[in-house]
């Protein structure tokens, strides 16, 4: 019977689609154009940015070429002058990734301790808190850094290079532990550290409630819902949010720019004085900059302007790819 | 009823014993003594008393609001894990408190499982992943993996549907393989007690039926309390029926609690005639 129904359903030919008016009132009209508008200022701004960026770091960039890129030496009053920027690209991912180092744990355990472990009393203004150190001004950080956390991480600097010396990393050749990009990678993941935190706590507290008590009730610790559940549900989630750490922490400039000890070199000896960042770069000079060596400072920002972008775009494409086996509730 | 030393140690050996084969001890037995329990100051049920004899099934019914699901959810101590939560009153696992100093909770809801009423298999492990998974978290060693995979989702009724794609995500199942899943996956720490939270609300007839046919095997070994809105269901599985009742603004109570046959065909309480009748509820 309803095979024959089948039959005689296919035999027949499929109509054409109806066209459906969405009928839109005159105030969803004028609404979505306002929205569109926004959504449009959004990319044209974007482009306006990377339009000024390019035109002016043209003449540098037409000088250098592509030794703007590959070559270590910063010289605008040489004859002729001469700009490359490879030591600041790796300066800036050396303090970045340093960063990462220092908040990403912090960050994961501290969200995972107010989702999970903080009583109800003691979670909320563990959150404000977690979100006012988020608003303290970098410069506030960078200061701090310099007249405080430097003297006492020089005891930490001298341990790391006689324990785990045998690390190129903490390796150092002159005991002189100031000014060096591993203070100000600390420095920069306390202050990438809050935006990790509540993004990361954000994410954590989606996990499903149903099948974390599914771990509970089979005689799970606290600690294997953690694990079984939480973590495997955020992990994307937490990618993404490092991912918005390293963006900020790439773009930092006062506290780095207070702190280091600004060289050109490609160093692995993260403990020693020197080091550099393409912020830092841009902040100790722009004021004093002449004419050629303003157009590099912008050709610098330019390929910080991509850096972000490149990073930003991996992270997309990590969240998505890990987020497939995204639980649903 | 008094603490009997000899019982913690029995159910110790009880639970290390995870071998290959489910214990068949006929379940544990499971007494709820006064239990009174609270959200905040609101008091949701008071003065629980029941008795779940081991190897039986018991069920639980009546009209929503009434305070059944909380009342299974102090049975395994799962209640407190709701912030501001309290309750009063003992539950005794084989004679011993299971709120006694010194119990620890996880341990008490490894030999108390539970079945929610949501289907929640670990979305981000594999179908055969889920049935060990009890194991992985509670710390027991399994010596045949295979074994064990294929004797606990016999049991929940699943094995022949899934044997070929243990490996395929849990998620990909239907809701009543998921929640057969679930089943199996309680069963493989060899609980004494399992608890089930209207199981089959959202599932389809057919599957409600497999799952029904489930509780009744499973019965031998391993003692069942279900909540239930399906008094038909109710009939069917079980051997003792409990009847919640709430009037408004108060917590729920016991109106009437024996063995089956007995409330649903000659009730001594009027209002669990009526309820039964759905006259109201």
């Amino acid at each position: 019977m309803s095979d024959l129904g089948l039959l005689v359903e296919t035999a027949r030919p499929l109509p054409q689609p109806r066209v459906i008016t969405p009928g839109l009132t005159t105030g969803d009209k004028v609404f979505r154009f306002l929205a569109a508008a926004a959504a449009a200022s959004v990319l044209a701004i974007l482009g306006l940015v990377a339009l000024f960026l390019v035109l002016e770091a043209e003449p540098a960039l037409k000088v250098s070429g592509l030794k703007f890129l590959t070559t270590f030496e910063w010289n605008p009053d040489g004859t002729p002058a001469h700009f490359g920027i490879a030591a600041l690209i790796y300066g800036t991912a050396m303090i970045a990734f340093i960063a990462l180092v220092v908040a990403l744990p912090v960050a994961v355990g501290s969200a995972l301790f107010v989702n999970e472990y903080a009583p109800v009393r003691l979670g909320r203004p563990l959150v404000a808190l977690l979100d006012l150190l988020a608003a303290v001004p970098s410069l506030i950080y960078g200061m701090w850094g310099l007249y405080y956390l430097q003297p006492h991480l020089q005891g930490t600097s001298r341990w790391l290079t006689d324990h785990l010396g045998f690390i190129p990393f903490f390796h150092t050749t002159r005991p002189v532990f100031g000014s060096s990009m591993f203070i100000a990678g600390i420095v920069v993941g306390l202050m990438v550290l809050p935006i990790v935190a509540s993004v990361t706590r954000e994410v954590l507290s989606q996990a499903p409630r149903g099948v974390c008590e599914a771990a509970l009730a089979l005689g799970g610790s606290r600690w294997g819902m953690i694990r079984s559940v939480i973590l495997p549900f955020g992990r994307s989630g937490i990618v993404g949010a490092a991912m918005l750490g390293l963006g900020r922490a790439l773009g930092e400039t006062i506290a780095i720019a207070l702190i280091l000890a600004f060289n050109f070199k490609i160093t692995t000896q993260i403990l020693a004085p020197g080091g550099g960042s393409v912020a830092g770069l841009i902040a100790n000079n722009f004021g004093e900059a002449g004419e050629a060596q303003r157009h590099a400072l912008v050709a610098a920002g330019l390929a910080l302007f991509v850096i972000t972008l490149i990073v930003n775009t991996v992270a997309r494409i990590i969240v998505n790819r890990t987020s497939k086996g995204k639980m649903e509730d | 009823m008094t603490d009997i030393p000899m019982a913690d140690v029995r159910i110790d050996t009880a639970v290390l014993s995870t071998g290959p084969k489910i214990s068949t001890s006929g379940g544990g037995s499971l007494r709820a003594d006064g239990v009174t329990a609270w959200f905040g100051k609101h008091c949701i049920i008071a003065g629980v008393d029941m008795d779940m004899p081991a190897g039986s099934v018991t069920s639980i019914i009546g009209p929503s609001g009434c305070g059944k699901s909380t009342f299974l959810r102090t049975l395994n101590r799962m209640h407190e894990l709701v912030p501001s939560a309290a309750m009063a009153g003992e539950v005794r696992l084989d004679g011993v408190d299971i709120y006694g100093a010194g119990s620890r909770p996880a341990l008490m809801r490894l030999r108390i499982g539970m079945v929610f009423q949501k289907p929640n298999p670990f979305p981000t492990m594999s179908i055969g992943e889920n049935v060990l998974s009890g194991l992985k978290l509670a710390g027991i060693p399994c010596r045949d993996k295979a074994e064990m995979t294929e004797r606990c989702l016999n049991k929940a009724g699943l094995w022949a549907e899934v044997k070929d794609r243990l490996g395929a995500p849990a998620g990909a199942l239907s809701g009543g393989q998921q929640q057969r899943l679930c089943i199996a996956r309680s069963l493989a720490v060899s609980p004494r007690v399992l608890l089930m939270d209207e199981p089959c609300s959202a599932l389809d007839p057919s599957s409600t039926k497999r799952i029904e046919e489930t509780i009744r095997e499973i019965s031998s070994q391993v003692t069942v309390v279900i909540v239930t809105h399906n008094m038909q269901q109710a009939a069917r599985v079980s051997d003792y029926t409990a009847f919640f009742l709430a009037d408004k603004g108060e917590p729920g109570r016991i109106v009437e609690f024996g063995p089956t046959g007995e409330i649903f065909n000659a009730p001594n309480d009027p209002r669990t005639e009526d309820y039964i009748h759905g006259r109201f509820g």
